[in-house]
């Protein structure tokens, strides 16, 4: 199944699919206007959160610890090999996997020395 | 009820003064506990629940604190811990909490976290925001407890109002009329923190941690064998044994069983299998100081905050195993004992998961105490030895693990975790861990190891060791290269793993044969303990399925070492 049909099923149009990063099987490309996955963004970046793309799931998971759109977070690491993505917002941090980081709509404000 | 690793179990243990385990990140409470307290002179039930972020679960662990809080009486308090340091997020459930018009009491944990790190909390503000009381508390000292204890009496219900839509505003405005921030610099912990989830430097921090913690273990477990514990029973224990000995008449089955086989007039406490020798120096002499000296190591890496992390390095490797990084958790404990491995696999959300990590679990994970006779009997045939039976069990690990991610029908999603700060362990906390355990091990060990010694003794002298070693001859011989007498270890094998390694050390095997029957004792079956635990978390039909896995894959190793190694 390719990202496409997998977006169709969650009800999502395929400019939803552009934004989110979703690109065939290589799974992100680098967008133009300043939005980027977590999982795109490099570790150290700050940013703030736009959208969550997915599932009721990943949507509730994230927001039963505060974690929503609007909310400003930064990203502590990346693993190789399309690891885990540890973020931290406010004072605790949370680990989560590489696909659901994809669905992660971030715009970077700023780097953190 | 509060979020994971907030404090609840440090709070319950301190109110109640029962033993449950303390460590630091989400996940170490998975089933509930009772103890109780007395409070302005009534005796009063507290139940400690696992932790959650919602009142909607996500797996079995958060499942049970939401059952429990569903199942309350009217006339019943909670006792809601919020972490000072996390205010936000901790608010969520206790407004979904407060809905429920149950009494409520806050404790604000993590008092003194939150100062150094510059969060000031107003908590008679909260309190009056709330309509409940609140209170701050530092759960591992013990600081505000007292306070706690009294302000229980005036848990009250909250007449608290809030739309749901408005959840997320109302708790920002909360916030924002409680908490003062001030700006603090990264500490020295918090750049350790980052340095060991980072790849370039947290795979050489995970490798060095690992090594070093191997290291401490094979230090403290055979410096106390050869300094404390064999000392003591050759130079105490023996004169009074030798003397029980001949008042018994130094033969006869009663004696035997007590005493049990004498070496050139001495007695051998790894070969004469009775009682009050073999049976009490497997547990205390053999197998303690290696229990000790594991979970002296493993409890300070759970209090120091490192596990989650080591789940996030672990992470990819995990995938291949249908599993994601936190099924570390239920494997590191395993190596402790397999009980409280298994239970832990409640941590991960999905049934499928709870499957793959348990079988491979008790297949590939081997409990402290058959490594501490393994160690003590294959050893002594080379260290090489060693290496491969812990080679052969890690790779067995790993294959089964693929091989079931691909037949298991289902999927495994990620890793969602929080990862908490690295803390320095209270040192009072940590001993207190290190003694429940320990004390834990002598309960539940010494009476099944000299079970399993007086059935030694018993079916040698009926003859069924002998009868059930000629039937399964084929098996154990052809297949396995052992002598029919091995048999004998395997039907003990299911009741203790540490006798039933005892048992080889009269037999006189060979290295190799030793490194066979090593692994598959490891990986054929688990021992009572653990098989009723996986009963009750896997139910009967899994179990079964897990026990086939086991039976097969035990006979196709144990074969396949005998036709490789030489």
């Amino acid at each position: 199944m390719s990202w496409q049909q997998v977006g169709l099923l969650m009800n999502l149009s395929k400019k939803e699919l552009r934004m989110s990063g979703f690109n065939g099987n290589k799974g992100i490309t680098n967008s133009t206007d300043g939005q980027v996955s977590l999982a795109q963004m490099r570790a150290g970046e700050r940013g703030r959160i736009l959208r969550i793309i997915g599932g009721r799931g990943l949507v509730y998971k994230l927001e039963a610890l505060g974690i929503r759109e609007g909310e400003e977070i930064k990203k502590v690491s990346e693993q190789w090999m399309r690891g885990p993505v540890l973020l931290k917002h406010g004072h605790s941090q949370v680990a989560l996997g590489f696909r659901m980081a994809s669905r992660v709509l971030v715009r970077v404000t700023g780097e953190h020395k | 009820m509060g979020n994971p690793n907030v404090g609840k179990s440090a709070i319950f243990s301190r109110l109640t003064g029962a033993h449950v385990i303390v460590s630091n990140y989400a996940g170490t409470t998975v089933e509930f506990v009772k103890g109780s307290m007395r409070i302005a002179g009534h005796d009063v039930e507290l139940v400690d629940v696992p932790g959650t972020y919602t009142l909607n679960p996500t797996n079995n662990a958060e499942r049970i604190a939401v059952g429990m809080l569903m199942d309350r009486d009217d006339e019943d308090v909670v006792l809601n811990v919020v972490e000072a340091t996390n205010l936000e997020r901790s608010l969520n459930l206790t407004l979904q909490l407060l809905s429920k018009r149950t009494p409520i009491v806050v404790a604000l944990s993590f008092w003194d976290e939150a100062k150094h790190r510059g969060v000031s909390i107003d908590a008679d503000e909260l309190e009056n925001i709330l309509g409940v009381p609140c209170i701050p508390i530092c759960a591992v000292t013990g600081w505000g407890i007292n306070h706690l204890v009294e302000k229980i009496k005036e848990a009250r219900p909250s007449s608290y109002q809030y739309s749901e839509r408005e959840k997320w505003n109302e708790i920002g405005k909360i916030v924002e009329k409680v908490q003062t921030l001030t700006h603090r610099h990264h500490t020295l912990l918090e750049r350790l923190g980052d340095a060991s989830v980072k790849p370039i430097t947290g795979l050489p921090i995970a490798v060095a941690v690992l090594f070093l913690a191997f290291q401490l273990i094979r230090f403290i477990g055979e410096g106390l064998i050869s300094h404390v514990c064999e000392p003591v029973f050759e130079t105490l224990w023996s004169p009074v044994m030798l003397k029980l000995s001949s008042l018994l008449g130094s033969t006869g089955f009663v004696h035997d069983l007590v005493i049990g086989q004498l070496l050139e007039g001495q007695i051998d406490y790894g070969q004469s299998f009775g009682l009050l020798t073999t049976g009490l120096f497997v547990p205390l002499g053999a197998v303690l100081p290696y229990v000790l000296a594991f979970y002296t190591v493993l409890s300070f890496l759970e209090d120091f905050g490192y596990l989650p992390r080591l789940a996030i390095m672990v992470d990819t490797l995990m995938h291949r195993l249908g599993l994601h990084g936190l099924a570390i958790v239920p494997m590191l404990l395993g190596l402790g004992c397999n009980v409280p491995g298994v239970l832990s696999t409640r941590i991960l959300e999905t049934r499928r998961e709870r499957f793959i990590s348990a079988t491979i679990l008790s297949i590939g994970v081997p409990c402290a105490a058959l490594q501490a006779m393994v160690v003590g009997l294959v050893a002594r045939h080379g260290v090489a030895n060693l290496g491969i039976v812990y080679g052969t069990l890690f790779i067995v690990w790993l294959t089964l693990g693929v091989l079931l991610n691909c037949t298991t029908r289902g999927e495994s999603p990620e890793i969602f975790v929080e990862i908490p700060p690295y803390r320095i362990p209270y040192l009072r906390s940590l001993l207190k861990k290190i003694w429940m355990r320990m004390k834990w091990f002598v309960r539940e060990a010494v009476p099944f190891v000299l079970l399993g010694v007086l059935l030694v003794n018993i079916l040698y002298t009926l003859g069924v060791i002998q009868f059930v070693g000629q039937i399964t001859e084929p098996v154990v011989t052809q297949i396995l290269g052992l002598p029919s007498d091995a048999v004998g270890a395997l039907i003990i094998g299911f009741f203790r793993k540490d006798v039933a390694v005892g048992m080889l050390a009269p037999l006189g095997l060979t290295g190799k044969q030793l490194v066979i029957a090593s692994v598959v004792l490891a990986m054929y079956f688990p021992c009572v303990a653990t098989f009723a635990t996986l009963v009750r978390e896997l139910g009967i039909a899994d179990m079964l399925k897990s026990a086939g896995i086991m039976i097969v894959s035990s006979l196709i190793v144990g074969g396949l070492l005998n036709l490789i190694l030489t």
